[in-house]
């Protein structure tokens, strides 16, 4: 004979407990996530910016010395 | 006794996803997270929008840290005033212990994400924040001084500030007009709302003007801080934050403010009473209007900045 399963306030309480907290860790991951992508975005064009002023300012330097 | 009914009662510690929400105050968050993101719009350095997103979400959850502090600090206050007694902690849904360890967790989890999110001045001015509020106002000032609104207050003020250091790294003119918006709309606010709350503070024996100096002082002084109010909040609109639209809906606001004060000093407890506080109900409902409507001015002077209408250029 098996046992009714009785649902009890307390379950419910404990169950959204349980589902809002992996919720919140769920998205908490794909905002870090997304964060990182962002601010590594970010990071990268500034670097490739400063890359290439740096090659045009050797350039231009080449091209000064080159003419004394 | 059966084994099924074993451990159904529901206990403390069994609180649901809900109650350790309500320990956040979602009321006072909302307006954190609006202020915040009207500084953040507001200042003149554009932010990416998820980090935008995720440095008000960092905000609101700091504010909310903080109010978990507060009604751990405050849990025996809250047993008292009618206002307060179905927070999470006074109807036994969370206990004392589990609130402070929340509120601590979400503090310093909060300030450390808004720092990689943003930048540390955003990141600091949170923390003071966090310690303004619990330390100063819940611990301090809350139950020693009839001033603890007054001060407290800047608790309040400072998310448009933390929000505009998001965006640009620092402190600036029109970031301290938005926190001395707040700080000085605080005290005149909270005392119309005292006014016609007056047993709940006196029970719980908390120094509020009303109990301490009385309700004729504490009309009075409605009036001079709304005086006082009234050029800070219009002189905003001459800065990079204001314009012709902000200025317009500050002057209106504010001279419907200053009536509303004036209104609540010229009257006795006698009139009052008689009419059930219907002038300071509606002044209180006012106040709340105004600080809206103010942030949301601002909010559009910017949003027309987009398109080369918005202040004064």
């Amino acid at each position: 004979m098996s046992i009714p399963r009785v649902e009890h306030e307390l379950h419910n309480r404990r169950k959204s407990r349980n589902v809002g907290l992996g919720l919140v860790l769920g998205s908490f991951v794909l905002l870090v996530m997304g964060m990182t992508y962002v601010k590594l975005t970010a990071q990268n064009a500034a670097m490739a910016e400063a890359r290439a002023a740096e090659q045009a300012a050797a350039a231009a330097a080449t091209q000064s010395g080159a003419s004394d | 006794m059966s084994d099924t009914s074993i451990n159904t009662r529901v206990t403390e510690g069994d609180a649901s996803f809900g109650d350790y929400f309500a320990l956040l105050k979602p009321r006072v968050m909302s307006l954190v997270v609006f202020t915040a993101l009207v500084g953040l719009l507001a200042a003149p350095q554009p932010v990416h929008p998820l980090l935008a997103f995720a440095s008000v979400l960092f905000i609101a959850i700091g504010g909310g840290a903080s109010g978990a502090l507060n009604m751990w600090w405050d849990a025996d206050i809250d047993r008292i005033m009618r206002r307060t007694q179905s927070r999470p902690i006074p109807s036994g849904k969370v206990t004392e212990q589990e609130a402070f360890a929340f509120g601590a967790f979400l503090s310093v989890f909060s300030v450390i994400m808004l720092a990689l999110a943003s930048n540390w001045v955003a990141a600091g001015l949170l923390a003071f924040t966090i310690f303004f509020y619990v330390v100063v106002y819940s611990m301090w000032l809350k139950r020693s001084t009839p001033q603890n609104i007054v001060i407290g207050g800047a608790a309040g003020a400072l998310p448009p500030m933390i929000g505009w250091a998001v965006a640009t790294g620092g402190v600036s003119v029109e970031s301290v007009l938005m926190f001395t918006l707040i700080f000085m709309w605080t005290p005149p606010h909270f005392w119309a709302l005292a006014l016609f709350m007056k047993s709940d503070y006196r029970d719980a024996g908390v120094p509020m003007l009303t109990v301490t100096h009385g309700r004729k002082a504490t009309r009075k002084h409605i009036l001079v801080y709304t005086v006082l109010l009234a050029p800070i909040a219009i002189g905003a609109g001459f800065t990079t934050i204001g314009g012709p639209v902000y200025l317009a809906t500050s002057v209106l606001l504010n001279l419907g403010f200053l009536k509303g004060a004036y209104d609540i000093f010229k009257r006795d407890e006698t009139q009052a009473e008689a009419d059930d506080y219907k002038v300071e109900k509606q002044v209180f409902k006012f106040s709340l209007l105004y600080l809206f409507a103010h942030f949301v001015a601002i909010l559009v002077e910017a949003f027309l900045a987009n398109y080369g209408m918005g202040g004064w250029a």
